[in-house]
């Protein structure tokens, strides 16, 4: 099962995802990548079903991008994020609703760090720590008792830390393993 | 999408026309509207023409578009059509190695004992296909057109990332219809070297060093984890891949037959013999009994 999961901190976000791309009982991929960058400062984490994830995703780094092009500035984090969601739900009641669940992890020079949940029924909220997969339902109470919001960088990479220990113990099917994950740190000030 | 937005192809994408005057359908074959195949299910006999596909082509002035008369809804199937196989590639230090068993099954019966499902798109790009039969057989010949179109219109080979990205776009309207294609590109671009890309029509396209696909794929791979390095020799790559196969063809009852070989290296793709699988299940007979008679006298 696929796992994401975010932590938001004074001046950083770290974002994490596993890196097993499965079909049915095969893992077809034990490198795959579900990070994708919209921009320097906005990371998009993708997870849901086999196809619709890189479409959308691709999608939405691509008209990012495009709107930079158009403009000549970015898009902020937010603006990001409720331009993913409004596509979401464009789709949503369409005939090809796309099935992802997402995280956006980024950094706004006036606002700060933000980190986005969105779920494939177009849901968007901005949270100091989230998480997708079965996984979630192990970690999140770990972030409940150990986040702050003052978090330095270290202590916020042993709290990911153990969120992992417990979702590679405690997974029945034990594809998840520690060193499959990539770490992405997101910015310095 | 973005593109499509640049392109002005936003009008066209969900607009057709009932009657289309607009469109000159008597010139040259130029696009097959084959989102429309099955998706809409119109019930009209006119011609239609929404072809959100032509992203990937430039806009020309004479872009007319052949409309297919359209199919009814669905039909229903006489047969349970072809599935089952084993194919393989992986990436070793000489290159690729595409691998794939002869069988094409209907449920329970052999349609037929010697189907090729390793397709040569080009002079270094083999495909091999697996899922249903008549849909891989398609589109195959689909991307071959593509890929020749691009060929021809921009005078320089599309790479097979491109060529696997323009395939899972031409799959992606298909998507929850019963299209059922899993091909795995396997070719050597001139700038990047191998590369082995699975593309299937749910919309995954990944690419990585070895892939296994089929019914068959579970034996295959447990094969191939176990005997795949990166230093194997040519030799020693065809022999693994031909044994996988043969594993996966001797538990799995939809795979069977013969085995093809393609081997794709800087110079192009070679293809081997084909070999039947009954000479390998033989041999393998007769090693066990020689270790069993071994191993008797020593006891």
């Amino acid at each position: 099962m696929e796992y994401l999961i975010g932590i938001q901190g004074q001046d950083f976000v770290l974002v994490a995802a596993d890196n097993v791309a499965a079909s049915s009982i095969i893992q077809m991929k034990h490198d795959y990548d579900k990070m994708f960058k919209l921009s320097e400062k906005i990371l998009l984490l993708c997870v849901g079903e086999a196809g619709d994830t890189v479409q959308f995703a691709e999608y939405i780094q691509k008209n990012v991008q495009l709107y930079k092009m158009r403009n000549g500035y970015e898009l902020s984090p937010a603006a990001a994020a409720n331009f993913t969601r409004k596509n979401l739900a464009d789709y949503l009641r369409s005939r090809t609703p796309y099935h992802v669940n997402l995280l956006l992890a980024g950094y706004d020079d006036s606002d700060g760090p933000g980190l986005y949940y969105m779920d494939y029924l177009s849901s968007l909220a901005k949270a100091p720590f989230a998480a997708h997969g079965y996984g979630a339902f192990l970690t999140l109470s770990i972030l409940d008792r150990y986040y702050r919001p003052d978090l330095t960088r270290d202590e916020a990479m042993d709290l990911l830390k153990k969120c992992i220990e417990e979702v590679s113990s405690a997974s029945i099917s034990r594809r998840f393993h520690l060193h499959y994950l990539h770490l992405f740190n997101l910015f310095h000030l | 999408m973005a593109l499509e937005d640049i392109c002005r192809f936003k009008d066209r994408h969900h607009k057709w026309f009932p009657f289309s005057s607009l469109e000159d359908t008597d010139t040259s074959l130029y696009m097959m509207d084959y989102f429309n195949l099955r998706w809409r299910g119109l019930r009209t006999s006119e011609k239609n023409s929404a072809i959100p596909l032509d992203f990937f082509t430039p806009p020309s002035a004479n872009s007319a578009s052949f409309c297919l008369p359209n199919h009814s809804t669905t039909v229903r199937r006489p047969f349970p059509l072809s599935h089952g196989t084993t194919t393989l590639g992986f990436i070793f230090q000489g290159g690729v190695i595409a691998a794939a068993d002869t069988r094409a099954s209907a449920g329970g019966l052999v349609a037929c004992p010697a189907v090729h499902k390793i397709t040569p798109i080009h002079s270094h790009l083999v495909v091999t296909s697996s899922g249903s039969g008549a849909d891989c057989m398609l589109w195959e010949r689909i991307l071959t057109r593509e890929i020749r179109l691009y060929q021809l219109r921009h005078r320089r080979r599309l790479s097979i990332r491109g060529t696997a990205k323009l395939l899972s776009f031409m799959l992606h309207p298909f998507k929850g219809t019963e299209v059922c294609v899993a091909l795995t590109l396997c070719g050597w671009d001139k700038e990047s070297g191998p590369k082995l890309i699975y593309v299937c029509s749910d919309g995954a396209r990944l690419q990585g060093d070895i892939f296994s696909v089929g019914s068959g794929s579970p034996y295959a791979y447990g094969v191939l984890d176990g005997g795949l390095k990166w230093s194997l020799s040519k030799d020693e790559a065809i022999s693994l891949a031909r044994e996988a196969v043969f594993r996966a063809t001797h538990r799995d009852a939809y795979s069977g037959n013969n085995v093809d070989l393609f081997h794709i290296t800087a110079q192009g793709w070679s293809q081997r013999k084909r070999e039947d699988l009954k000479e390998e299940y033989y041999r393998d007979m007769e090693k066990r009994s020689k270790d069993r008679r071994g191993k008797i006298k020593r006891e």
